[in-house]
């Protein structure tokens, strides 16, 4: 299966990597929001870390993947896409958008819906660490 | 069609086919095109001739008789009709019964053993699939516990394709002569590569393929024993009574003869390739580890063939590293290169966590891979594994201390 040109540069360029922090570290943060989703024996794990300011908007994002090349490329175009945006905007974003955006075949879409769950698991993660409502339970991974 | 092809390390996969292999195909697709089952006149005959002559280089390769190979389409075919063949042939109970015998294998041999088995256990056989050790190696003593007073065969691979360890084939052989059990191995993976001696190995059926040895794609052949113990088997093709009546259908004239060709290559060059293989695998082996902290070779340090490796760079998806040696042409064990989102159910059985299955590539050597593309590999490989654990959260988990098989994750 060939790549579509905008997956290859996100792959090869890869935008946001990074985090703000050891996992110690940005738990102890109240601005930071933390979402880490799937499981290594799906093949994938992503981790999406959001700076928030105190009026709700993400300031900027940083994401660590390991998954295949089109995972990467979703969590790379995710973190491009939330950035500016109010937490409630960055809700907005489907995985479907994504997967436009980045012209994946069927077999990928659960990659895009990794980047779609790391952004609610990361905002829900800031909302329960500044007293805000969150919605149903998170998709963070928890390490024991 | 000028772009630079990638550099080719998937050998297990397929080799390229030997020009001097294809120059002895061409003629029987061109002038000598007759088939070999036509007995009144010349086109037969040469057809015929040509096809005698592969079955005496077939066998010449495994120290067989030549009237002990039976061509067919390749190794698939040929473990079918060894293992269904002789299922149904020794059967303790006729069909529509149960307790119509028990046959053993392994759970890591490829699907053309595991699902003849399957169907067979449908049809009222039992079969006990072996669970590999963590070095992927069936010794003699595994299975000489599962045998039973019904056992009516066992097929245990040679070498193993994805990780290319090498079973205890002579012994488990020996140990089915004792029992008078039938005895199979799929040897697509080391005939060709290693010597063979039906003999000395105590082999009754062997299945093989042309194309995992320089020869042509849809032609392979089985051997079949005919002396202690004579092996009867109950053919799949019914029709014409082609290669005494075991497989019905017009031989593939051209192939069969490329196949014969590659037989005689691979008997004259084995040794001399082997050695050199070895050399590479060896240097892939160690400077990878070298230049990659946490960096696995799966399956028996030394029981391995000399052409394949199977590596795992932790914290690294395969998929992604193979987009990162994107012109270098190999496999992965990775659930997402794989259709069914699985990661390979060979390493699995081996007990690699699921996190070093998807990590694991497959290098395979051939004929022609040379020194240059050997360190071009470990220099791109290098430089792709890097780039990816800059992006792995796992890899951060393992620089903060954290044991990653430790680790519950929560799924959706
Ligand atoms: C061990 C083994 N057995 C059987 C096969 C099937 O061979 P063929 O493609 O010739 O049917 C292969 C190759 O895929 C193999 O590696
Ligand atoms: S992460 Fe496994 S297919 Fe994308």
């Amino acid at each position: 299966m060939a790549y579509s040109d905008k997956v290859i540069e996100h792959y090869q360029n890869p935008h946001n990597v990074g985090s703000f922090g050891s996992s110690k570290e940005v738990q102890a943060r109240k601005d930071v929001g933390v979402g880490i989703v799937g499981a290594p024996e799906c093949g994938d794990v992503m981790q999406l870390h959001i700076q928030v300011s105190d009026a709700g908007v993400i300031q900027d994002a940083k994401f660590k993947c390991f998954g295949c090349g089109s995972a990467i490329a979703s969590s790379s175009l995710a973190t491009e896409w939330i950035k500016g945006k109010t937490v409630d905007e960055a809700l907005a974003i489907k995985n479907t958008e994504i997967v436009e955006e980045l012209s994946l075949p069927p077999v990928k879409i659960h990659c895009s819906v990794l980047a779609e769950d790391s952004i609610r698991a990361a905002i829900e993660d800031w909302k329960k660490k500044n007293g805000h409502a969150t919605a149903v339970d998170t998709h963070a991974a928890h390490a024991h | 069609m000028n772009k630079p092809r990638p550099l080719y390390l998937d050998n297990a996969a397929t080799t390229r086919c030997d020009p001097r292999v294809v120059e002895v195909m061409l003629p029987y697709l061109t002038e000598a095109y007759g088939n070999s089952g036509s007995r009144n006149h010349a086109f037969g005959w040469e057809a015929e001739e040509a096809v005698e002559k592969a079955r005496e280089q077939a066998a010449a390769l495994i120290g067989a008789n030549s009237k002990e190979i039976i061509f067919t389409s390749g190794a698939t075919e040929s473990n079918n009709l060894a293992i269904k063949g002789a299922a149904h042939m020794y059967a303790k109970n006729p069909e529509g019964q149960t307790g119509r015998g028990h046959i053993i294998t392994a759970l890591h041999e490829h699907k053309a053993v595991l699902d003849p088995c399957k169907r067979l256990q449908k049809e009222g056989f039992d079969v006990t699939y072996l669970q590999p050790p963590a070095d992927g190696v069936i010794t003699v003593d595994m299975v000489a516990k599962e045998i039973r007073p019904d056992t009516i065969l066992v097929s245990i691979m040679w070498a193993n394709n994805e990780i290319g360890t090498i079973n205890e084939i002579p012994a488990i052989g020996k140990l089915c002569h004792d029992k008078e059990i039938i005895f199979h191995s799929d040897g697509t993976q080391w005939v060709g590569k290693m010597p063979t001696d039906v003999e000395r190995d105590n082999i009754d059926l062997l299945s093989w393929s042309g194309h995992k040895m320089y020869g042509p794609k849809g032609v392979g052949a089985l051997y079949v024993r005919r002396r202690k113990p004579r092996v009867r088997l109950e053919a799949i093709f019914d029709g014409g009574g082609q290669e005494r009546g075991m497989r019905s259908g017009t031989l593939n004239i051209s192939g069969i003869a490329g196949f014969g060709k590659a037989c005689e290559l691979c008997q004259h060059e084995m040794q001399s390739e082997g050695e050199r293989l070895l050399k590479f695998r060896n240097r892939l082996e160690t400077e990878l580890a070298k230049a990659i902290e946490v960096t696995q070779v799966n399956g028996n340090a030394s029981k391995r063939v000399p052409n394949i490796t199977n590596i795992s760079f932790g914290f690294v998806e395969g998929e992604s590293l193979l987009m990162g040696i994107k012109d270098i042409a190999c496999s992965s064990g990775s659930a997402c290169t794989s259709a069914s989102l699985e990661p390979s159910y060979v390493l699995k059985s081996l007990g690699v966590g699921d996190e070093l299955a998807h990590s694991s590539l497959r290098l395979s050597m051939s004929r022609w891979t040379t020194d240059k593309e050997i360190e071009y590999t470990i220099a791109s490989i290098t430089k792709a594994v890097l780039h990816l654990r800059k992006m792995s959260p796992l890899y951060d988990l393992f620089k903060e201390g954290v044991d990653i098989s430790k680790i519950q994750w929560q799924t959706h």
